[in-house]
């Protein structure tokens, strides 16, 4: 009896002793939360998350505004015009490209090629009237950049497109999903930022690697146009003749390496001992920047019809491929090279004269593809 | 959100005209949450300050101290925290970009030259004579060096 009391009268003075009789409303308080939380735990989770997408969208406009200015800004400073670019530059941004209908595939390939054709031809002609004063290498560095600030701007127009749906529907899914592959939409906008301001300046980019290859073997050797913005010269190495090839530089431009590869390879009737293609690519996180591997295939990247050009020149003449590769991520791919993929440069060499002494015999004669933008990278 | 304001105002005044209305919508949700984080960490403050009064006052309830306590570092906390927090964000903001660096160099004697990147430079150009030689120099090498703290993982 007596413990029960002291016990009773114990609970009593913890239970009011900081708010003596107002102790209830704490417990009520711990009640609400607890509803609160229950019923309305999901959609506070839904204001959350809107309010991280928010603050995304903010620095992707940011970016976005600052990429458009900096086109601008280029464009007055090496095309001189006298009209002031801006609107053109606004009209260019919205530009837009209808891939062929695939739903018949047979011949697609030439189809989307003669697009891609009509589209860059399309936009060269409009820098020119937006830069007269600009040679062919600025042209190229332009329309570059100009294609980044696009890149830049459709991200954010997709990404405000999908914020704005999720805050009118309030729907979880919406939103959930834009959250969830935000930071690899940040990761890419920031690598197109980098890569307008290098297009902007003419400075090479990590994926110009492969060209870079190229390059530093036909130095010293009279080259030759083989194909569109494609150059190639014909270098002894190791005993082989070997025809070098890569885009046209030092203008930002990619040239048709597999229109190139097709001339060479009927130039010497198919008899070529081996290809080999070096290029950059993405690297898996964990791996090193400017590793090397080696493998076979046609190692390019792009929409695919240069890839299908090369595979189709070689399957007729049943010429081996081989490929050699420099890693690195997607934001060192744009940006400015990197000092490690520079250096990767020597190293790729000294694996494509190893490829060179063991698949080929003496006197053969080889075709080596520097794959990549050739931005900012002579030959 | 937060952390796009600094750059905006700490940077040229080209780029904060450029996109005025969002910078200034920015700046006003900022000050506003500012101004929440400060008047947390002074009332955490005062929280602080009170508990320490009970706790020297006779004939007080300790456990009241001991709320008065909590709340007070709780606050203060919380409110260091988000304030290093958007600090943090201010940092990573800003789009750093390391240098990038041209080597010219001379065919004939070897004589190397590195200075910043300028516009019109490309590798296998070949530029003004060499000093030593005359002989005309050419561009060997652009790129950019990025020191990266590398954390350490064990894969
Ligand atoms: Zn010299």
């Amino acid at each position: 009896m007596n413990e029960m009391a002291t016990i009773t009268a114990l609970q009593n003075q913890i239970m009011q002793e900081p708010f003596g009789e107002y102790s209830w409303i704490l417990n009520v308080l711990i009640y609400v939360f607890f509803f609160v939380f229950m019923f309305y735990g999901q959609k506070i989770n839904t204001y959350i998350m809107l309010r991280e997408v928010e603050g995304s969208l903010y620095k992707l406009k940011y970016i976005k505004d600052k990429g458009r200015k900096k086109a601008i800004e280029a464009i007055k400073e090496i095309g001189k015009a006298e009209t002031d670019p801006t609107a053109r530059v606004d009209r260019f941004l919205e530009y837009f490209t209808i891939a062929p209908k695939s739903l018949d595939p047979a011949g697609i390939v030439g189809k989307l090629e003669h697009i891609l054709d009509v589209r860059e031809t399309r936009f060269k002609d409009d820098v020119k009237l937006m830069a007269p004063e600009a040679d062919r290498t600025q042209i190229n560095n332009l329309e570059n950049t100009l294609e980044a600030a696009m890149a830049l701007n459709f991200i954010y127009k997709i990404i405000r497109h999908f914020y704005l749906l999720g805050k009118k529907t309030l729907s979880l899914y919406i939103i959930m999903q834009l959250q969830m592959i935000l930071p690899l939409v940040m990761r890419e906008a920031e690598a197109y930022a980098n890569a307008l301001k290098a297009f902007a300046e003419g400075q090479p980019i990590g994926d110009g690697v492969g060209a870079l290859v190229a390059a530093r073997l036909t130095q010293g050797h009279p080259t030759r146009i083989i194909a569109k913005d494609c150059i190639a010269a014909t270098v002894p190495l190791e005993g082989r003749t070997a025809y070098v090839v890569k885009a046209e530089g030092p203008g930002g431009n990619v040239g048709k390496p597999g229109e190139a590869v097709k001339t060479v390879i009927e130039e010497n009737e198919g008899k070529i001992a081996t290809i080999i293609m070096v290029d950059a690519a993405l690297k898996l996180e964990g791996e090193e920047v400017g590793e090397i591997a080696e493998g076979v295939g046609a190692a390019i990247g792009g929409p695919g019809v240069d890839q299908f050009k090369i595979e189709e020149s070689i399957l007729e003449h049943r010429i081996p491929i081989n490929a050699v590769i420099i890693k690195e991520d997607i934001g060192d791919a744009v940006s400015p090279m990197r000092k490690e993929i520079f250096e990767a440069v020597d190293k790729a060499i000294e694996r494509i004269k190893q490829v060179i002494l063991e698949k080929t015999k003496e006197g053969d004669k080889v075709i080596i593809v520097g794959v990549g933008n050739t931005i900012g990278i002579g030959q | 959100m937060l952390g796009l304001v600094t750059p905006l105002a700490s940077g040229n005044r080209k780029v904060k005209k450029m996109s005025e209305p969002s910078s200034s919508a920015a700046a006003k949700i900022s000050s506003f949450a500012l101004l929440v984080i400060f008047l947390t960490l002074a009332l955490s403050l005062v929280a602080l300050i009170l508990a320490i009064n009970v706790l020297y006052t006779p004939n007080q309830e300790p456990s009241v101290a001991g709320y008065l306590l909590l709340i007070g570092f709780l606050g203060v906390a919380l409110s260091t925290y988000v304030l290093l927090q958007t600090r943090k964000r201010i940092k990573r903001l800003r789009i750093k970009t390391p240098p990038v660096i041209t080597t010219v160099e001379c065919r004939k004697c070897g004589f190397k030259n590195i200075r910043d990147f300028q516009r019109g430079d490309y590798i296998f150009k070949e530029v003004e004579p060499c000093e030593k030689c005359k002989e005309n120099t050419l561009i060997t090498a652009i790129y950019r060096e990025v020191k990266e703290k590398r954390k350490k993982t064990r894969f």
